[in-house]
């Protein structure tokens, strides 16, 4: 149609804007901008800079040089480091595994019908709209070595005669931080999976009562294998929260005691931001993302759609 | 094999009572259909039978067994769901095996199970797929397999044809009948749609507002409907339903519709003179008629079905129709005479809806048991 220059007169001169206009690529590529800005200027070069950073040895006030891969060299035979990642490791996994189990088991019972469910509901979720800073502080002072509430609680009870130190034994700390996160994580497993759970059919269940299945039957033969693509992804992201934790550790122990319960995001921070090796710490930070990838490539796979997802245009 | 019995039914929900004293007796090997406009509890009965809720009051007793409070898997039972409730995680195989699986049998007996249900059904090349790469006739044909493998004393289906297109049902309406006829087993049928239940039932249990209409074969319900409510629910088109009063007009008894017109009566009816009544005459059963005969109609809209022409017209105040079997060139505004075949009007009393020949002649037809 838009012949240039052979057109007839009485056809309009399609202009470049116009023509531009109705380009769909183009239009697409314009669109996309603003949001492109944002991941390049928020994600892209914060990461770009951590990366970079990690293989300098600025210290703050002084500019540094590149390094290579010095600082990693250096961390590989620091014991504090390697301490630092059994931590978070030991803090993923247990605190990943309880709040999987716990949050599974709370989404099956909200699941039922019961009196005042909607209030039950929004209860749940209340750890996890608590800012974290404010629930770290409550803990810190539930646990507190002379006032802790648990304590007098158990004493109350004749349960133990002396205080608990909840902070100040290593592994005493270590169950200490990691039920905290639990209580801090348990909303988002339970609230999601429960997402999950309503969107099974109830005639499945019922087919299945007909068909002689019992309970225990039911919950192993249909709900968990038809739960499974949502448990991928929330578990991803249940993993990637606790693995980077930072918040509760901090407030409540600083690493200590004798850094049982540094985890690399603690450690990280306190080299760069306390210790002023912004260098040392940014490549603590990095360190992190071989296990934060393989957890998302766990996912990726976890989060393919599974065969009986597949095929059928219709409903 | 097992007959069913319901034995003053009664289902509540809380404080709101769904299903009033329900009498229903399903013999061994039948074909049976509970029909109603959707609300009127065919559907709580049918769970009720599965034991999929709880019975209220009165009792339920599958080949003669009270099975009130016998779980659904001890019932002998298999149900097919509207929705088809297959479970989308299992190939095609495993849903059918599913039961036998439960029941542990062993892999001889599942395999045999499954394929003979799978042949029967044109299932065969289908078993290695899972729910959602089938068609709704073929998901349909899986469910009905899963409930074939178990050999129930009992097929209960619950609306298993609403969610196919028009075509696709009427050929599984004739698949599942034909299956009936050859594999036996006692089967209830549950459906609002009163052409399925025609065409499928031995037996039709009219189902409206938690109480049991009418009970009987599907040619009985249709020529003898037992109240106005059977009467207009089932057929399609509807009985034509005039209010009027049985008369004397010269000498012979007529109904006189509220606006004046004249409708014929066959004599000797046995209906008193000044009965307030309803009149009803089903569309199939006008014939066009010289004028003066039978009463006349203004055609307000013709619909050609290619088997028949159908025309809605307006009479005594209220739409009327009458279907034709030879073609005739109606147009609208038109006015035609139609003579209703006497002896297969109904009357119904306008108080109790009933209909009167039951009432006061009802001699020479067939009594229904009291089901």
């Amino acid at each position: 149609m838009a012949v240039i220059g052979e057109s007839p007169g009485r056809m309009p001169r399609v202009t470049l804007g116009a023509r531009l206009h109705n380009n769909n690529n183009f239009l697409g590529l314009l669109f996309m901008i603003p949001a492109g800005i944002m991941l390049l200027v928020f994600l892209a070069y914060p990461l770009g800079l951590g990366v970079w950073l990690g293989l300098t040895d600025v210290k703050i006030g002084r500019p540094g040089k590149f390094i290579g891969l010095g600082n990693f060299r250096w961390l590989a035979q620091d014991s504090l480091f390697w301490l630092s990642v059994f931590n978070t490791l030991l803090y993923t996994v247990v605190a990943s595994v309880i709040k999987f189990g716990l949050g599974l088991w709370l989404a099956l019972i909200l699941n039922k019908h019961m009196p005042f469910k909607a209030m039950i509901r929004a209860i749940v979720l209340l750890p996890f709209i608590v800012p974290t800073v404010l629930s770290a502080m409550a803990f810190w002072w539930i646990y507190d070595a002379q006032d802790s509430i648990i304590s007098f609680l158990l004493i109350q009870l004749g349960l133990i005669d002396s205080n608990i130190d909840f902070l100040g034994k290593a592994n005493n700390a270590r169950a200490s931080v990691i039920a905290a996160n639990i209580w801090r994580g348990i909303p988002f497993v339970a609230i999601t999976l429960l997402a999950g759970l309503q969107t099974i059919s109830p005639t499945l269940y019922e087919a299945a009562t007909i068909d002689g299945a019992t309970r225990m039957q039911m919950f192993r033969k249909i709900t968990f294998p038809l739960l499974t693509p949502i448990i991928a992804v929330v578990m991803t992201f249940s993993v990637l929260f606790t693995f980077s934790d930072f918040q509760l550790i901090w407030v409540m122990t600083r690493g200590g005691p004798f850094n049982a319960t540094h985890l690399m995001a603690t450690l990280a921070y306190q080299r760069a931001i306390v210790g002023g090796s912004l260098g040392e710490g940014s490549a603590i930070a990095v360190a992190m993302i071989p296990f934060l990838l393989s957890a998302i490539l766990f996912s990726y796979f976890g989060l393919q759609r599974r065969k009986w997802q597949q095929g059928g245009t219709d409903d | 094999m097992a007959s069913v019995v319901a034995r003053n039914v009664v289902k509540a929900f809380g404080s709101t009572e769904v299903l009033h004293g329900i009498d229903v007796e399903i013999p061994d090997k039948a074909f049976v259909v509970l029909v109603g406009p959707s609300g009127c509890g065919k559907s709580t009965l049918l769970r009720m039978i599965a034991g999929l809720e709880k019975v209220t009051a009165g009792e339920i007793s599958i080949g003669g067994q009270v099975v009130n409070n016998v779980p659904p898997k001890q019932r002998n039972i298999a149900m097919v769901f509207q929705n088809y409730a297959l479970y989308p995680h299992m190939k095609v195989f495993e849903n059918m095996a599913f039961s036998l699986r439960l029941a542990k049998a062993s892999d001889e007996i599942v395999q045999e199970k499954v394929h003979a249900a799978a042949d029967a059904l044109n299932l065969r090349e289908y078993l290695d797929r899972y729910p959602r790469q089938l068609s709704g006739g073929q998901r349909q044909r899986v469910a009905i397999g899963r409930a074939m493998v178990r050999d129930p004393q009992v097929f209960l289906f619950d609306e298993p044809l609403s969610n196919l297109d028009a075509k696709l049902r009427v050929q599984m309406r004739t698949e599942l009948k034909e299956l009936h006829q050859r594999i036996g087993g006692t089967s209830i049928y549950v459906t609002h749609d009163q052409i399925e239940a025609l065409t499928m039932g031995d037996r039709i249990v009219v189902m409206r507002d938690g109480y049991v209409e009418q009970v009987g074969s599907p040619l009985e319900v249709y020529d003898y409907p037992n109240n106005i409510f059977v009467a207009s629910f089932i057929g399609s088109p509807a009985m034509n339903l005039f209010a009027g009063t049985v008369t004397a007009k010269d000498g012979l008894s007529i109904v006189l519709a509220d606006d004046g017109t004249v409708l014929p009566l066959a004599q000797g009816h046995g209906v008193s003179d000044g009965r307030r009544v309803v009149y009803g005459i089903r569309p199939e059963y006008l014939a066009l008629s010289k004028e003066g005969q039978g009463f006349e109609t203004e055609v307000v809209v013709v619909e050609p079905t290619g088997a028949d022409i159908l025309v809605i017209g307006r009479t005594a105040g209220q739409e009327l129709r009458a279907s034709f079997h030879d073609r005739h060139d109606f147009r609208p505004g038109q006015r035609i005479w139609l003579n209703p075949r006497l002896d297969t009007v109904h009357l119904f009393d306008q108080e109790t809806t009933r209909r009167l020949e039951l009432d006061e002649a009802d001699s020479d037809l067939p009594r229904f048991r009291a089901v």
